[in-house]
């Protein structure tokens, strides 16, 4: 079978080509250049020239023919403008699935499909598997540490019939292990953190840079509306935050946590870290993977990537969206991540945090 | 089969000039700045190669500086020049805007230093008009740099009546003729022009030697400095199998460039009628003529040319498009926006450019796979917009 596989450059990508290459695939190497590297910008730390280089360096090794494609524009239009727009609505995006719904598994489906291949393969650490009636399930990858199924949870059917991950049934360690032993050239690379198009993880600079008008000053308060400080930009803050608030002692001594963020009148409220409990939230724009189901279902959700999947009815309700109510309050349920729901290790489907 | 119609990139070795070569690596190693045997043997070799360049381009061997590239003949020319002339206060500069990357980042290196540049557009046949030249020219201008022929599309310009123009006010005339010398006739008279680059390896030499010919009384401040190698022009122990290689390959086209330039005009003009008639939505980007015989460019209406080289590669043909940028993904291609394309047709355009082993079987090939794949990648574009 021929099959693209997308290479950032990194060990776990690596290992999928080297993998499929193994097994007897026709594989094709593509790598995307998603943002200018003409050398007037910083470079990230996913996908930067480096990275590029790396990517080739290792599609020689394993004797498999390799490009690199330019998809800034598409990048820019799918992933970095949903990215500042939604710092602008005082919500924290989660830019690796746009980039894995709106691009690995969109244009780049596509270009594979004019090279003739018949699916994309990523090095993310989940699993596809096709079920008796012929429907595809995504999985947690077997590596529970490793698991990236969360920013996968928007692919649908028929995406997933065409999507491979390689490495989603071996822990990280087999993975680094096969690195070397197959001699690739990044076997000992480190992991890439943090968001790729970012390198010096400043993220409010980055917004501030792509929309200057954002940079609005405006009032720290307290939840009784009460002004503690003034701040340089809503974008600057997420839920949860602790760090960076500008007030020298809360009024009442104990640490202060944002708890929302209000774009209309660019505030940002804070208050005590029991503030930050929520037992309920609404999802929207939510891809049930094998069909919205007719009723309530039980789920473990998770609301972030680090998240404990805790318990949870889910239901749901008009226009693509659905309810969630957990079994015990959850803290910093955030606006623009998603909420992905679990049976097990089976992704029922997912949608972002309103 | 692979087939390589790339040869505007880069050319392969012909066998003599890799025996020429491994001989010379072999049995010629002395410094050819050196007094004893082995210096001169290696400096015979250095002037034989030199005297063969030259023929090829009607010059006089005592004018040609051996440089490590035509990127450094460029730099070399438009730097040189610009730096001996500004003790005369003619700070201007002036070359057309589809120029090879060597010559316009050169300038506009050149302009962050305080030169004034000014870039020629052209219209959509590639070839700059005199007129234009004339109304940009100043009292300042101290070099003027137009390429001979364009390595994207092929089209010649008019040099002589370019350099003309040029000397008319005092200026001085280069050209980038990288992509013409060993293709078509090139004599630097008949030019009229004060500078000239060359490269061996766009005419089946090897890569990492090239060549700037000078026209006798023309002063260039010297970029790369140190012994007195080059006549005290240009620095550095001479590489000299790779100036063999040069000599012979120059040699080489010399003997056979009117037949072999008719020979790939033929292949060329197949090859282009080929691919209009078998693929809809084709049209050939710039004009026909004047053109260098080897290079065809065209475009192919809702095709990303990225994608359709990939899939050309991965059925065993090798072709281009504009120019690779740093990472090595494809930007559109700066000499069709110079030539006012829209978008679409600076990113659905390719380039075939044939060489001395391509064949008619290669051509007739080429016109078989193309049709299937351009069909298949319109099919994605109309899916993806549905």
């Amino acid at each position: 079978m021929r099959i693209v596989v997308a290479m950032s450059g990194g060990v776990d990508s690596s290992v999928a080509a080297a993998l499929l290459a193994e097994q007897g695939h026709d594989v094709i190497g593509l790598s995307m250049q998603l943002y200018d590297q003409s050398g007037d910008h910083q470079f990230g730390s996913c996908c930067s020239i480096e990275d590029l280089h790396d990517a080739r360096r290792v599609a020689t090794a394993i004797n498999i023919p390799h490009y690199i494609l330019n998809l800034e524009k598409q990048f820019n239009r799918h992933v970095v403008s949903n990215f500042v727009g939604e710092y602008a609505a005082g919500r924290t995006p989660l830019p690796c699935a746009h980039c894995n719904s709106d691009l690995k598994f969109t244009e780049l489906l596509d270009r594979a499909g004019g090279f003739g291949a018949d699916a994309v393969a990523t090095g993310h650490y989940a699993r596809v598997e096709r079920t008796a009636v012929g429907r595809y399930q995504l999985k947690r990858g077997v590596d529970a540490s490793k698991d990236q199924s969360y920013f996968l949870f928007s692919l649908t059917q028929a995406q997933l019939a065409h999507a491979i991950f390689p490495v989603g049934d071996r822990p990280k360690d087999a993975v680094r292990a096969y690195a070397h032993q197959r001699k690739l050239p990044v076997a000992s690379k480190p992991d890439s953190q943090e968001i790729c198009f970012i390198p010096d993880h400043d993220y409010a600079s980055f917004v501030t840079k792509h929309s200057p008008e954002l940079a609005r000053t405006g009032d720290v308060i307290d939840e009784s509306g009460q002004v503690l400080a003034h701040h340089g930009g809503i974008h600057r803050f997420t839920i949860g935050q602790r760090k960076g608030l500008g007030l020298s002692t809360s009024p009442t001594g104990a640490p202060m946590y944002v708890l929302a963020l209000k774009p209309e009148e660019q505030q940002v409220v804070v208050g005590p870290k029991a503030s930050l409990e929520r037992t309920t939230l609404t999802a929207s724009g939510v891809n049930w993977i094998d069909g919205v189901p007719d009723a309530p279902v039980r789920a473990a959700v998770q609301i972030r990537h680090r998240h404990p999947a805790a318990a949870a009815s889910v239901r749901v309700s008009g226009d693509g969206r659905a309810e969630v109510v957990f079994d015990a309050p959850q803290i910093a349920i955030t606006p623009g991540q998603a909420a992905v729901f679990y049976d097990g290790d089976v992704v029922l489907g997912g949608g972002w945090i309103e | 089969m692979r087939i390589y119609f790339d040869y505007n990139a880069t050319t392969p070795l012909v066998p003599a000039v890799a025996d020429a070569m491994s001989a010379s690596m072999r049995d010629v190693f002395g410094n050819a700045s050196s007094v004893h045997h082995f210096g001169q043997q290696a400096k015979a070799a250095i002037d034989a190669a030199r005297s063969s360049v030259a023929a090829l381009i009607g010059a006089d061997p005592l004018e040609l500086v051996l440089t490590g590239s035509g990127t450094e003949s460029d730099n070399f020319a438009i730097r040189g020049a610009a730096e001996a002339l500004e003790p005369a206060k003619r700070r201007h500069l002036i070359a057309s805007a589809i120029e090879h990357e060597a010559v316009l980042n050169t300038l506009k290196a050149l302009a962050r230093r305080g030169w004034t540049v000014t870039l020629l557009q052209v219209d959509q046949s590639g070839i700059l008009s005199a007129d234009q030249l004339k109304s940009a020219m100043t009292d300042d201008t101290a070099l003027v740099s137009v390429m001979h022929a364009n390595n994207e599309i092929g089209t010649v310009q008019p040099i002589a009546e370019l350099s003309a123009i040029a000397h008319a006010h005092g200026a001085l005339m280069h050209t980038d003729a990288v992509q013409s010398v060993g293709k078509i006739p090139v004599d630097v008279r008949a030019l009229g022009v004060d500078l000239l680059s060359l490269s061996a390896h766009k005419f089946n030499g090897p890569k990492g030697v090239g060549a700037l010919w000078v026209r006798r009384g023309v002063r260039l401040q010297p970029i790369l400095t140190g012994g007195k190698h080059e006549r005290g022009r240009r620095a550095g122990t001479e590489n000299v199998a790779g100036i063999v290689g040069m000599g012979v390959a120059a040699a080489l086209a010399a003997a056979k460039l009117t037949p072999e330039a008719e020979r790939l005009a033929a292949l060329r003009d197949r090859l282009e009628h080929g691919i209009l008639r078998a693929v809809t939505g084709t049209v050939v980007n710039g004009a026909l003529t004047p053109r260098v015989p080897n290079t065809t460019n065209i475009s192919f209406d809702r095709v990303e040319a990225e994608s359709l080289l990939i899939a050309l590669d991965l059925e065993g043909v090798a072709v281009s498009t504009g120019s690779a940028c740093s990472s090595g993904t494809l930007e559109p291609s700066h000499v069709l926006k110079a030539m006012g394309f829209p978008p679409h047709r600076t990113q659905n355009s390719l380039r075939f450019s044939l060489g001395v082993f391509s064949t008619e079987a290669e051509v007739d090939r080429v016109i078989e796979v193309l049709p299937k794949l351009v069909d298949k990648l319109r099919n994605l574009t109309k899916k993806a917009t549905a």
